[in-house]
């Protein structure tokens, strides 16, 4: 296998776009991310285009747009890991040596639906009246899990919102850029004990592209190719409730073991990460499930500043935290978590996320990412895990 | 000219898991056990995905008491349910997983304890427009 390069990203501003579709919307991250590779459409010989609910020809669409070379367009499909996965697609076809500049694509148009979206006929509906199967009830179970195991309390849930919400106001591309204190978090509406209004990510519309690149070949386009170092896909293996409740952990962990071989580190090499907070409870588990922290210690290790950018607490939310603090923790890890705010304020248009979470870890590895830049960034990881479930971690270094 | 004669409206269970009896008291949760790995399902199966084989499976009567793994309290929910709710996730005794609703308790955290004793009932929950009725399960505090 050949050592693949990202050599040019975009991720459009995600938010509502109800005067555009999703291929229009994909054209101009397409078009943006060819333009920061300084490559032409010429060059591109492949396209993989992930799309949830536009699943049929998605990447012909927007090649109808933008460019119709008549290049082979894979369109992709996998939950909320959909754009993820056409990223490692690309990433294959140009690793195995079957081509040299391909592009990938994610896109969403999710329009303004909530959480709830269409449960079918109401007559035979299950949902609500056999336990529920939404987004929220899963995740909120997820959380309870953690706290039966380890007395987790909301508020340490919360502070994951705090903390991506404070590090949204940098992030001109997120769809919300607001902080919200502590009090204010808890104080939202309640969603899905233990996750409120503001520990949900939003809905939205938005695209994220990537070319990639040999290696061999990146420097011709770019004086800072990224690396590749790892790019893993896993499903969720048989345990003991899956089936029930999926198990959004144990699939995270066989993942992380594999991406951290494959690249030859381990967490405590990683400068920032990107992971996939769809709920406040979801963040806190994958600290754990990425090895960030030891198992039981992700809410004193959110409280202890180190996932926060310049790996502590901001002076105007110390008081607040400090009663969440463990004074005796000494945090493992420094890798700064969703410094782009996170799906709880950049938003989740699902096809989009992956590549987004992606182009977010370049930025700062190229020092672009302007207020809200990890100082020195050198490596960071992106996860992202769809129900049903599959999970891709993908590791990028300078 | 021959009326096409409209078929007796008839009770079903909501979800496959649930068999119901001749009456409310004698409906039970069932479920399926591999031959081959020994693995409890919810529900009928034909393969399994623990061990890959399609056992042959032995058709089990699950417990109708068990205990609380995990909860949620649901404050927005789909219309046709009122809200808030709690949302669990019971263990039941003897083995199996099962998603349902926990009713008659105020829906609190302050309410609700990991490992509380649970039981089950059954009750008509919905109709369709052929005038079917529907079951479900729901569990309330033992
Ligand atoms: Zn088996």
């Amino acid at each position: 296998m050949r050592e693949v390069a990202i050599v040019g990203v975009s991720m459009i501003k995600f938010g509502r776009y109800p005067d555009r579709d999703f291929s229009q919307l994909g054209a101009q991250a397409s078009l943006e991310a060819l333009k920061d590779a300084g490559v032409d459409m010429k060059q591109i010989e492949a396209l993989y285009s992930g799309n949830l609910y536009s699943t049929s020809g998605s990447g012909q669409r927007i090649l109808q747009q933008m460019g119709q070379t008549g290049i082979p367009v894979v369109n992709v499909a996998n939950a909320c890991a959909t754009g993820s996965t056409a990223f490692r697609e690309a990433y294959f076809a140009i690793a195995s040596g079957a081509y040299d500049v391909v592009m990938a694509v994610g896109t969403e148009q999710m329009g303004k639906q909530g959480l709830l979206g269409s449960r079918g006929d109401p007559a035979t509906s299950l949902e609500g009246r056999v336990g529920s199967y939404m987004m929220p009830a899963v995740f909120g179970m997820a959380g309870m899990e953690h706290a039966r195991q380890y007395g987790t309390k909301q508020e340490h849930f919360a502070l994951a919102s705090v903390k991506n919400h404070f590090h949204s106001t940098e992030n001109p591309l997120a769809q919300y850029q607001k902080e919200s204190p502590l009090d204010e978090v808890m104080n939202s509406r309640a969603i899905s004990y233990p996750n409120t209004l503001l520990m949900c990510c939003p809905t939205g519309d938005g695209a994220a592209a990537a070319v990639l690149c040999s290696m061999d070949k990146a420097r011709q386009f770019t004086t800072q190719p990224i690396k590749i170092a790892a790019s893993v896909l896993t499903s969720d293996p048989f345990t003991d409730r899956d089936l029930t409740l999926p198990d959004v952990n144990t699939l995270t962990r066989n993942a992380a073991q594999i991406a951290y071989q494959q690249a030859g580190i381990g967490p405590q090499d990683l400068s920032q990460v990107e992971l996939h907070d769809c709920f406040a409870t979801a963040e806190l588990l994958h600290y754990e499930n990425l090895g960030l922290c030891g198992d039981g210690e992700a809410g004193i290790h959110v409280a202890s500043g180190a996932p926060w950018i310049g790996n502590k607490i901001p002076t105007k939310y110390q008081e607040d935290i400090a009663p969440l603090q463990d004074k005796t923790y000494k945090p493992k890890t420094t890798a700064v978590v969703n410094a782009s705010g996170g799906l709880l304020s950049k938003g989740h248009p699902l096809g989009a996320t992956g590549v987004a979470n992606i182009a977010e870890i370049v930025f700062h590895l190229r020092g672009q990412a302007g207020g809200r830049q990890v100082e020195g960034s050198k490596v960071g990881l992106a996860h992202v895990i769809g129900l049903g479930s599959s999970c891709t971690i993908n590791i990028v270094q300078k | 000219m021959a009326e096409a004669t409209a078929a007796a409206p008839e009770l079903r269970p909501l979800v496959p898991h649930l068999t119901l009896g001749a009456t409310r008291e004698e409906d039970y949760l069932n479920g399926s056990v591999c031959k081959n790995c020994g693995t409890k399902y919810v529900g009928p199966r034909l393969f399994c995905a623990k061990c890959s084989s399609s056992g042959p499976f032995d058709t089990v009567k699950l417990a109708s008491t068990g205990e609380l793994h995990v909860y949620t309290i649901i404050h927005q929910a789909t219309p046709y349910v009122k809200a808030p709710y709690i949302a669990a996730i019971v263990d039941l005794d003897g083995g199996g997983s099962i998603n349902t609703n926990i009713v008659g308790i105020e829906p609190t955290p302050e309410n609700l304890q990991f490992g509380m004793r649970l039981k089950m009932f059954t009750e008509k929950v919905s109709e369709d427009n052929e005038g079917n009725s529907y079951v479900a399960y729901r569990f309330t505090p033992a």
